[in-house]
């Protein structure tokens, strides 16, 4: 399948990048990875006719934390996760989510700022991302903006982007001490896009007790959710059987998944539940709970 | 621009194109400089068949523009087998019956090419994890782990 005719840009500054995309708007897209705009390009699902690849702009790839936060470059690629020690030691949330990507041939060149920027629901690290209370920074000619991740979903397939704007870092709050996260997904094989899974990330307390709770779902409505209710219902709770069954429950009754290959909605609906649950279990672990 | 010049070096020799904006890299691998050994298999990024190294790392080449490898190595299946001399991964196939239609076998050559310079001795289910994006139809896999086995254990 041979994609529609289109100029291809090769900015080699950030600033050229920004330039490109000012001067041409809406015709304009954004290249990361290419591993969602490609095939859509070649299936004809979608248009463009400038892409901007920013693959070869530098100082877009990096994973560190500083200044209370872990930040990753907007275009990391999701391998950079897989291998990153600090990833690997700190952040399990981030390397289960990296895992469950597409496949390794993919994700040897897809990119995180991709994943968040395409507005896929099904995509994984929205849900993780949420989890953490991430924040995206966007850039364009007119400077740096920071959109707080639960106002980046805006619609399937949108975002709070702006046609000028460039995806140039995420931001996540580097977690309190007795923290701890997991990413849970459900796919019937290898390469699929979730039928659920759940996101969450747990900080407790002194004594025992949920002092924030993070919970992301995937693949569940049109966007990714934040299952705010379950959240809210943890906090100052002990994070015991009872309550994170009930919190579970909360979470799948804030899903609105639709019917298709991957299964029914009373099915998906249920699994959300499933897998909150399962996420949940694991992140108290990781934090140190029990 | 919609026209590109471009240079991209094939298993260590370079070689220089124009191409259109929207060409694949699998295209220019297989239409333009004739290497024929690269598939096609499912043309939407699913099956690996296309599978090559870009600057050293395994990608789905119907899922890259070739104006993307401009300035970069590429190493498709023909550069495995050297004077004659079938590289170990190759024999490996050959021995442990790697393969039977035959479709997907450059991908998955590449795939364990790559997985063997940054892991000499890897695990079954290392192997298994490293050609997950690598769809075979016809052997099952068992195989295909016993080839790269072979291969761990004949290569330096
Ligand atoms: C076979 C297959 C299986 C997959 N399975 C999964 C899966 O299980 N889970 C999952 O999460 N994903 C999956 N994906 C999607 C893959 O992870 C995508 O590559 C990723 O979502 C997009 O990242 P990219 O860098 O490739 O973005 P691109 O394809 O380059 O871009 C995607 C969109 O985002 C925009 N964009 C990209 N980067 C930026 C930026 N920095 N600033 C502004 N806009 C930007 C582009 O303009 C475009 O609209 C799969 C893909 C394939 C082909
Ligand atoms: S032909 Fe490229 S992945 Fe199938
Ligand atoms: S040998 Fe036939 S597809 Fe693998």
């Amino acid at each position: 399948m041979i994609p529609a005719a289109f100029d291809y840009h090769a900015p080699n500054t950030l600033a050229e990048a920004m330039a490109l995309l000012a001067r041409y708007g809406e015709a304009a897209k954004v290249l990361s990875g290419g591993q969602s705009l490609l095939p859509l390009l070649k299936l004809r699902l979608g248009y463009a006719d400038h892409l901007v690849d920013i693959g070869r702009v530098p100082g877009l790839e990096y994973i560190k934390e500083e200044d209370g936060y872990l930040k990753i470059g907007g275009a990391t690629r999701e391998v950079a996760l897989e291998r990153s020690d600090l990833i690997r030691s700190k952040y399990p949330i981030l390397l289960d989510t990296a895992l469950v990507i597409a496949d390794p041939l993919v994700r040897n060149r897809a990119t995180v700022g991709g994943n968040l920027a395409h507005g896929d629901p099904g995509n994984d690290h929205p849900a993780t991302m949420l989890a953490l209370g991430a924040e995206v920074v966007a850039t364009s000619p007119k400077g740096e903006r920071t959109i707080p991740i639960e106002k980046f979903f805006t619609g399937l397939f949108t975002t709070a982007l702006k046609p000028d704007e460039i995806l140039t870092a995420i931001k996540v709050p580097i977690p309190a001490s007795r923290s701890g996260g997991a990413y849970v997904k459900l796919e019937r094989k290898v390469g699929d896009l979730a039928t659920a899974a759940t996101a969450a990330q747990v900080t407790l307390g002194k004594n025992g007790e949920v002092e924030r709770a993070g919970i992301g779902l995937t693949n569940a409505g049109p966007t990714p959710i934040k299952a705010t209710q379950a959240e809210n219902y943890l906090q100052g709770k002990k994070p015991d059987d009872t309550a994170i069954t009930e919190a579970a429950r909360l979470a799948a009754q804030a899903t609105a998944p639709t019917v298709d290959r991957r299964g029914s909605v009373e099915y998906k609906r249920e699994m959300a539940r499933v897998l909150t649950a399962r996420a949940l279990t694991q992140a108290v672990q990781w934090a140190g709970g029990h | 621009m919609a026209e590109h010049k471009i240079r991209v070096t094939v298993n260590g020799t370079a070689h220089e194109a124009e191409v259109e904006s929207r060409l694949l890299l699998v295209h220019l691998i297989r239409d333009v400089l004739r290497f024929t050994g690269t598939h096609i298999g499912c043309d939407t990024t699913h099956c690996g068949a296309c599978t090559v190294l870009l600057d050293g790392e395994p990608i789905k080449s119907c899922t890259v523009l070739a104006v993307q490898a401009d300035g970069r190595q590429l190493m498709t299946v023909e550069g495995l087998e050297k004077d004659g001399q079938l590289h170990p991964i190759q024999e490996g196939f050959w021995e442990k019956h790697g393969l039977q239609c035959g479709y997907c076998t450059p991908g998955m050559m590449m795939t364990a090419y790559a997985l063997l310079q940054q892991n000499g001795n890897p695990s079954e289910d290392e192997i298994r994890q490293a050609i997950s994006g690598n769809l075979c139809r016809c052997t099952g896999y068992m195989n295909i782990v016993k080839s790269i086995r072979y291969a761990a254990e004949k290569l330096p």
